[in-house]
């Protein structure tokens, strides 16, 4: 198991080992979050993802989205996992995990972590369906070109 | 020198995912400026740029050794 709570793995995911990162005494709930390959979009079919990262960034991002909830919810302890690498449909492409004393928190900090993975984290995504190939590049998937660099409280850093 | 990195679709428009580029003292924007004459790489102005794995603006001033990173709009989740 990873010695981090934030990392991108070229290997299938194990969620148990997110949880583990978070479980402890203080906490009345865990709530984790099981992002999945999804074969239709629309009427489209997708035949397998390939996800590619800026590592050693994307780690770090993931670490600040982590920060950023222990700011809004205090006392939350959060892992995130994200896979690179090719995924077939049906496959777990990341996993968050939050504990918190009380499970408000912990959904609300989940929705959050996913919402900043889409805004911050230098990772992509290129779906390949039966008619071609494409890099998904659109910001929280609407398109947003014009934005082309996070807010001031996007990019703070610590 | 500059080391440049690209990722998803600016890394197959530029057939490299790192190149060095002389642009020591050269701003972000000079440096695209730069890329755009050697590479055709027509989603450049839609990436957000990286500097040392912090997100950066145009006027940030390079030095040698920086690791500057185009990253277009990301799509991870």
């Amino acid at each position: 198991m990873m010695d981090k709570n934030y990392w991108i793995t070229e290997t299938p995911i194990e969620p148990n080992d997110c949880i583990k990162k978070v479980a402890r005494n203080e906490a009345g709930a865990v709530n984790t979050f099981i992002g999945t390959v999804r074969e239709f979009t629309k009427d489209k079919r997708t035949l397998y993802l390939e996800y590619q990262a800026y590592v050693p960034m994307a780690e770090k991002k993931l670490a600040q989205i982590g920060e950023e909830i222990e700011q809004k919810w205090g006392d939350a302890n959060t892992a995130i996992v994200h896979r690179i690498g090719r995924l077939e449909i049906a496959d777990i492409a990341v996993v968050i995990a939050v504990s918190t004393p009380h499970r408000a928190d912990a959904f609300e900090a989940s929705r959050y972590a996913i919402e900043r993975i889409k805004e911050i984290v230098p990772i992509w995504k290129k779906e390949h369906w039966e008619d071609g190939t494409k890099w998904i590049g659109d910001q929280k998937e609407n398109k947003s070109y014009d934005k082309k660099i996070p807010s001031e409280e996007e990019m703070r850093d610590d | 020198m500059i080391n440049v990195l690209f990722f998803a679709d600016l890394r197959e428009a530029a057939g490299s995912e790192k190149v060095s580029v002389e642009a020591d003292g050269l701003s972000v924007s000079e440096l695209k400026t730069k890329l755009l004459s050697s590479y055709e790489l027509n989603n450049l102005d839609h990436a957000m740029v990286a500097v040392n794995e912090e997100y950066s603006q145009d006027d940030t001033l390079l030095k040698r050794g920086d690791v500057v990173a185009f990253i277009p709009p990301v799509s991870g989740g």
